[in-house]
């Protein structure tokens, strides 16, 4: 099992890389799907106004970068944690 | 990639608000059962939470040139079933609405119904069902995780043509728009998510937790 998670592993890290070299022209700016459909609504409906805007945003795109890494690791480490603690308990 | 935040409009965030809660309500007191008769299932929970809150921060290239990321919805859904998801999805949104200005409070009952609601019930069924054709648990999981996955964007692109229907090809046009940035940007996304999620159950079986009574719907039924 151990040597098929490898693999899975290494699958799900090459199809997340392969777009890097599909566009390697530079021809893609792997910007958010979210703010293309952003650009449809506005194709559609020109005079839609938002009519809320988030409470707060991430002064940067650093902090915005930084939050999602702490939301990657508060997950991570949960995970690493039970699983951890788990596979100790069955060897001990 | 969820929809931003006073996207959709007044009367569809009220509406997709009212059509969440009754599952928000329905997860929140199984979750309150789970926690109360089975404590030693609390660490699963925590899992599927977590799972959820490391692939939805995952922005991730894809083949069409854009970026999103998975939902980490089909683990928990296979432990615990579709409701338990519904309410860990809300707490991930909630999390992404405010700290990262992803998504929105507005648009937080449409964001629910897709990744919480609709992407778990798709995943159910489509575990049962594999499960009914003689699937083998992984093979059971990776379709259930690679379903759910794309159902919450084609769900999500569906909730965007309702409320921004094509002036000239009506709803049906305006879904073809939002499909096209959303569900083929997400297939192989939907495809490496479904990978993880075995692997994390793999860990999960090589720990024993089959053996649990956590592993709820890989044992028996769980809605």
């Amino acid at each position: 099992m151990t040597r098929q998670n490898l693999i899975l592993i290494a699958l799900a890290i090459a199809i997340s890389i392969l777009p890097l070299f599909m566009f390697s022209d530079g021809s893609a700016e792997f910007s958010g799907a979210d703010g293309q459909a952003e650009g449809i609504i506005q194709e559609l409906h020109p005079t839609y106004e938002p009519w809320a805007a988030p409470l707060w945003e991430p002064p940067s795109g650093e902090i915005e970068s930084a939050l999602f890494a702490l939301q990657a690791a508060i997950g991570a480490g949960i995970l690493g944690y039970v699983l951890g603690r788990r596979h100790g308990r069955k060897s001990a | 990639m969820h929809i931003m935040e006073g996207f959709l409009p007044v009367q569809h965030s009220i509406g997709w608000g009212l059509a969440s809660a009754p599952f928000l309500v329905h997860g929140a007191n199984r979750i309150r059962k789970i926690l109360r008769e089975q404590p030693e299932a609390r660490p699963m929970l925590a899992v599927s939470g977590a799972f959820l809150f490391v692939l939805s921060a995952l922005k991730l290239p894809s083949v069409t040139g854009s970026c999103s990321h998975p939902t980490g919805a089909g683990l928990g859904t296979v432990l615990f079933g579709p409701s338990v998801v519904a309410v860990l999805s809300a707490i991930v949104l909630l999390f992404q609405s405010l700290l990262l200005a992803h998504g929105g409070l507005t648009t937080l009952g449409a964001n629910i119904f897709s990744m919480g609601i609709a992407g778990p019930l798709i995943a159910y069924a489509v575990f049962k069902g594999a499960k009914a054709l003689g699937a083998g648990i992984g093979i059971g999981v990776f379709l259930a995780a690679f379903f759910a996955d794309l159902g919450t964007y084609v769900v999500t692109s569906l909730q965007l043509a309702l409320a921004f229907p094509d002036p000239a090809s009506g709803i049906a046009g305006a879904a073809t728009k939002f499909l096209g940035v959303f569900a083929i940007t997400q297939v192989p996304l939907a495809i490496t998510e479904a990978l993880l999620t075995v692997v994390v159950v793999n860990l999960l079986l090589q720990r024993g937790v089959n053996k649990d009574a956590s592993l709820q719907t890989l044992s028996r039924s769980a809605l």
